[in-house]
């Protein structure tokens, strides 16, 4: 599995996406401009030109027709994915972390950090058809984690809400009343540190979190019941789940500062493998060589990319011993 | 008391603003009644830990004198006790028997700390201050103890036998196992090594055992811990069970003797008065009964002498042990002399010091009463190292060396052989070279044998014996990449002469770890070569492996030369915790944790064996292993059913989850369609990758282009 190095930012990566074809992965970087890269062969597509701060997350809409990014610059962007035109933007008071679309495209969750006394926010959008029709108005807002909520994601059918963040804790939120249905807080088998990524499985019944207390976590979507951990030796930044096989991948490495001072042998700058349902672990795809910030499968699960701090992206395409992995 | 200052001028017809305040003088020692601004300050001061009484002692036998001669008796009294430590203020009270007006003869002296007073106890207890008076000293703390004293004797109480636990439990494992101890955090564990399973196997957790370090007797028995109170020794058949506590407060070091019947503990308070010298406590306990069999204490100064002590100046262990089991005989370096104890009676052998002019260092061999003595050049008077036998104190063996900037003793650990490096001035005393001298120990009339190596500017980084064997390695080399030479103190051609064996060129390597059974030995690169390992087989001069274990900081064989550890102590930030390796460098399990600062494996004792059946043994491998090897495949077998039955359970659990979600799914397939606008199945669509021209017109420009012909 010879990788494709992927060089056209130029600072650390934040965030990978698919779209739902797999042929296209939109990336973003603390640079300004989200790119759009061709899966198959790594070739440069385009960027989105128009944010003016690090761009944290986006997403592609169903039919690879519009791209939603949220960036640092207080501002959450919607694109034409086609053109590269920017179609509107939303404003807000504070750095946009997370953005996605709900199923049918019609509504965004958006979260926002905590910033000059503002405490964090989800916000939910309503996304026009019509671009001339589109508004700034919040459907609802939800304020209660403290700290930065550093993913929130739409539950099956857009009936919840599932966010996590600096506060440990993971809740379940009901986008029409606003409210917090479920949450871990308390649990004594939840996230010890920050949790800092979150990964639905394609059909939404479970998500993976990753955190830097050195594990990442599998739960039950509707129930948010603990199914599985998986314990590794660096804090988790990114993790991912393989739509094809029974496995999870968990990125991270040392935290940001402290990379220049070590090794990169000591780093462990490694994309880790694991047995879903064993929890053991598979192997590594060494090459990084600063932490790994994000992940993200292809949906046909035949190849997958990660992003570091280093500014590369890495495209791997997996040989056909990996589909025959026995453990 | 606050008066309006300006009120009581206006009252008194005068105006303050004329007054140059700074003239007015107040007579000495008077405040008019005004309270000085800092007074609550200074009475916070005086606020000072209360010591309790122990600081105080009572002098008794003191001359009754009338009162002209109080003031007199009171100077010479303090002008003794003062030399001991600082006696506090007010902290002198001689009381006077009010009818006679004479003193009472005793008096009560307080000092600022405790260890002053117990001090002052130990040093004037007894003072002969003239022929009828006597001083008897004692702390004050210690009068409820006296008072006590029943008047009529009665006899001890006679403890009923209790039996002891088998403290060798952990040597009759049916597995063969060692244990070690790890202290991690607030944790101390005790593991079994269990190589089989590829894992530790916990014997015993316990959090905040120890307040410094833990340390193995020399024969794996007990296990001791540090605390501010002194030190204690653990052990047991299946748990660690307090055995005995050793009271030494502020206790800093311990050293067991080879034979653990003695625990060497050591402490040094500082003094109260910054210009002297750190105060130095060394108690030696008996380790079976508990009792305190001597102690010596006196100024940092005074065990000070020889090495090259820090700041502290100490170097420990202070007191070395001769070897062997019997711990017969202990010895220390003074200025000028090396004092030799024995344990019959805790005192010096013939109740004298050896004299050695300048005496720097010193070493036992590991098995038998000889004395290694390493003196300095001194004008004109050349290096010396010489052996002494013990008890005679006879001088068997020394050897005159010239132009010496330093030596170094190593002893083979049979005591067969002594290796002394020494670090050589080249002619124009601008650079050293270094050669050894190699003594013979068990030879007749002691046979020295000097070594220098083939390139003589080569430095040395590292020497090591060969554990019960013949050979010794040396790293030695200027270049980053240092050589690795190997030679034999006898082999089939010379048996009394030094041949090489072999050299390895430029490894990355800068200390030696021989198996404890010889033969094998661990090239390792620690600090700047970042944990490199290279397992080396010395009989068949090859390379069993080569490895890594990145940042490594610590290595360690275990005692039967089976497994290896090697750790990452908190030293680094990074990487704590430690690998076990098989003894031909495969990497058997790791283990991480965080703060991680100690790792030892429990030593065992001597094989009760005798040479002619370990031979046998030996020879007969083949038929004892047999049996071993059998068991192992039971393991491996009884392992991996267990691990299907596990993994099979993992799978179930699993394919139940699943289940349930693709009901839901299922269930909830029509009102996704409705959220997509009816756009078809979700997931289980079968898509075909298509490929279709499409053209799009960017742009149409004219351009009109020249033409030339």
């Amino acid at each position: 599995m010879r990788p494709i190095l992927m060089k056209g930012h130029e600072r650390p990566l934040t965030f990978l996406k698919y779209n739902r074809d797999g042929d296209l992965l939109f990336s973003c970087a603390k640079d300004h401009d989200p790119t759009v890269w061709f899966s198959d062969n790594g070739e440069r597509l385009g960027t989105y030109r128009g944010h003016n701060g690090a761009v944290w997350s986006c997403d592609v809409s169903w039919d690879s027709s519009r791209l939603i990014t949220g960036s640092a610059d207080q501002t959450v962007k919607l694109w034409d994915v086609k053109r590269g035109e920017q179609l509107y933007t939303y404003n807000f008071d504070a750095p946009a972390r997370s953005v996605e679309f709900s199923v049918g495209d019609k509504l965004a969750v958006i979260t926002t950090d905590t910033f000059m006394e503002k405490t964090s926010a989800i916000h939910v959008k309503r996304i026009a058809e019509d671009i001339d029709e589109q508004s700034d108005e919040s459907v609802v807002v939800m304020r209660g984690p403290s700290g930065r909520i550093n993913r929130a994601v739409w539950g099956p059918l857009n009936k919840t809400i599932i966010s996590c963040g600096e506060d440990c804790i993971i809740r379940v939120w009901d986008p029409v009343k606003g409210q917090e249905i479920l949450s871990t807080k308390g649990l004594e088998n939840g996230h010890k540190k920050p949790i800092t990524s979150l990964c639905l499985s394609a059909d939404k019944s479970h998500f993976l979190t990753g955190s830097l207390d050195l594990s990442a976590k599998l739960w039950d979507t509707r129930t948010l019941t603990l199914i599985k951990t998986y314990v590794t030796e660096q804090p988790v930044n990114a993790v991912t789940m393989s739509p094809l096989l029974d496995h999870v991948v968990l990125g991270g490495g040392q935290a940001a500062q402290s990379v220049t001072t070590t090794d990169h042998r000591a780093g462990k700058f490694e994309a880790k493998f694991y047995d879903k349902i064993l929890t053991g672990e598979i192997g590594g795809v060494k090459g990084h060589f600063g932490p790994i910030n994000a992940l993200a499968f292809n949906p046909d699960g035949k190849s997958f990319a990660s992003g570091g701090e280093d500014g590369y992206v890495r495209l791997h395409h997996f040989d056909h011993d990996y589909f025959n992995i026995k453990i | 008391m606050t008066v309006d200052i300006d009120e009581l001028a206006a009252s008194h017809n005068i105006d303050l603003t004329q007054i140059d305040l700074d003239s007015i003088h107040l007579p000495p020692g008077e405040d008019c009644g005004i309270l000085s601004d800092d007074e609550d300050l200074r009475a916070e001061e005086n606020t000072e830990f209360d010591p309790g009484y122990s600081n105080i002692i009572v002098v008794d036998h003191l001359p009754q004198v009338p009162k002209e001669k109080f003031d007199k008796l009171e100077s010479v009294i303090r002008k003794i006790y003062s030399q001991i430590g600082v006696i506090k203020e007010n902290g002198f009270w001689m009381p006077v028997d009010p009818a006679t007006e004479k003193t009472l003869g005793y008096c009560f002296i307080v000092y600022n700390t405790p260890q002053e007073a117990e001090l002052a106890k130990e040093k004037t207890h007894g003072y002969k201050l003239d022929k009828s008076h006597i001083f008897a000293v004692n702390l004050f703390d210690e009068i409820d103890k006296f008072m006590k004293v029943p008047d009529e004797w009665a006899p001890p109480e006679i403890k009923p036998y209790t039996p002891t636990k088998n403290l060798q439990h952990w040597l009759t494992d049916s597995k063969a196992r060692d244990q070690f101890v790890i202290r991690a955090g607030e944790h101390t564990e005790v593991l079994w090594n269990d190589a089989r399973h590829m894992k530790p196997d916990p014997v015993y957790t316990r959090r905040f055992w120890t307040e410094s370090f833990v340390q193995w007797s020399p024969l794996g028995t007990y296990l001791a811990t540090v605390h501010h109170q002194g030190a204690a020794v653990w052990g047991g058949a299946d748990t660690f069970d307090r055995i005995h506590r050793y009271a030494h407060p502020m206790v800093k070091f311990i050293d067991f003797s080879p034979g653990e019947n003695f625990l060497v503990t050591y402490s040094s308070h500082e003094p109260s008065n910054p210009r002297d010298t750190h105060r130095v406590v060394i108690n030696i306990f008996d380790v079976r009964t508990g009792k305190v069999r001597r102690d010596f204490k006196g100024s940092a100064d005074e065990f000070a002498v020889g090495g090259t002590g820090g700041l502290t100046g100490v170097n420990w262990p202070i007191f070395k042990w001769a070897g062997g089991k019997d711990d017969k005989y202990f010895a220390r370096i003074g200025k000028n002399v090396v004092s030799v104890y024995e344990t019959e009676t805790f005192s010096l052998i013939d109740k004298k010091s050896i004299k050695v002019e300048n005496v720097m260092d010193f070493c036992w061999s590991p098995t038998d009463p000889i004395l290694a003595l390493f003196v300095p050049e001194l004008g004109n008077q050349p290096v010396q190292v010489s052996l002494y036998q013990i008890p005679s104190k006879v001088e068997i063996r020394q050897k005159n060396l010239f132009s010496v900037s330093d030596c170094k003793m190593y002893w083979q650990s049979n005591g067969e052989y002594l290796a002394v490096k020494v670090d050589r001035y080249t002619k124009t005393k601008k650079s050293t070279y270094t050669g050894f001298e190699l003594f013979r120990i068990k030879e007749r009339d002691i046979p020295i044998e000097v070594l220098e190596l083939e390139n003589k500017n080569d430095k040395i980084i590292a020497f090591s014996w060969e554990p019960k064997g013949h050979r010794f390695a040396v790293i030695h080399g200027d270049n980053p990449r240092p050589d690795v030479s190997f030679y034999s103190m006898k082999t089939a051609h010379h048996t009394s002469r030094v041949s090489k064996l072999t050299t390895l060129k430029s490894k990355q390597a800068n200390a030696l770890y021989w198996s404890p059974s010889g033969r094998y030995i661990i090239l390792a690169g620690l600090k700047g070569f970042n944990g490199q390992l290279e397992f080396f087989n010395v009989d068949e001069l090859e390379t069993m492996a080569t490895t890594e274990h990145f940042m490594c900081t610590d290595i360690e064989w275990d005692p039967t030369g089976r497994y290896v550890a090697t750790a990452v102590t908190s030293v680094h930030e990074m990487e704590n915790g430690f690998n076990i390796w098989s003894f031909n460098g495969k990497l058997l399990y790791r283990i991480l944790k965080d703060h991680f600062f100690q790792f030892i494996w429990r030593p065992r004792p001597p094989t009760l064996l005798t040479p002619e059946k370990e031979e046998e043994i030996a020879k007969n491998l083949k038929r004892y292993s047999k049996k071993y090897e059998a068991e192992d495949q039971d393991v491996s077998l009884l392992l991996s059913e267990q691990d299907r039955e596990k993994r099979k359970q993992l799978k179930e659990e699993w394919e139940s989850w699943v289940n349930k979600w693709k009901k839901y799914h299922e269930e909830e397939k029509l009102e996704r369609e409705n959220l997509r606008e009816g756009e078809v199945s979700d997931d289980d669509e079968e898509y075909e990758a298509k490929e279709v021209e499409y053209e799009e017109v960017v742009g149409v420009e004219e351009e009109i282009v020249d033409y030339e012909q």
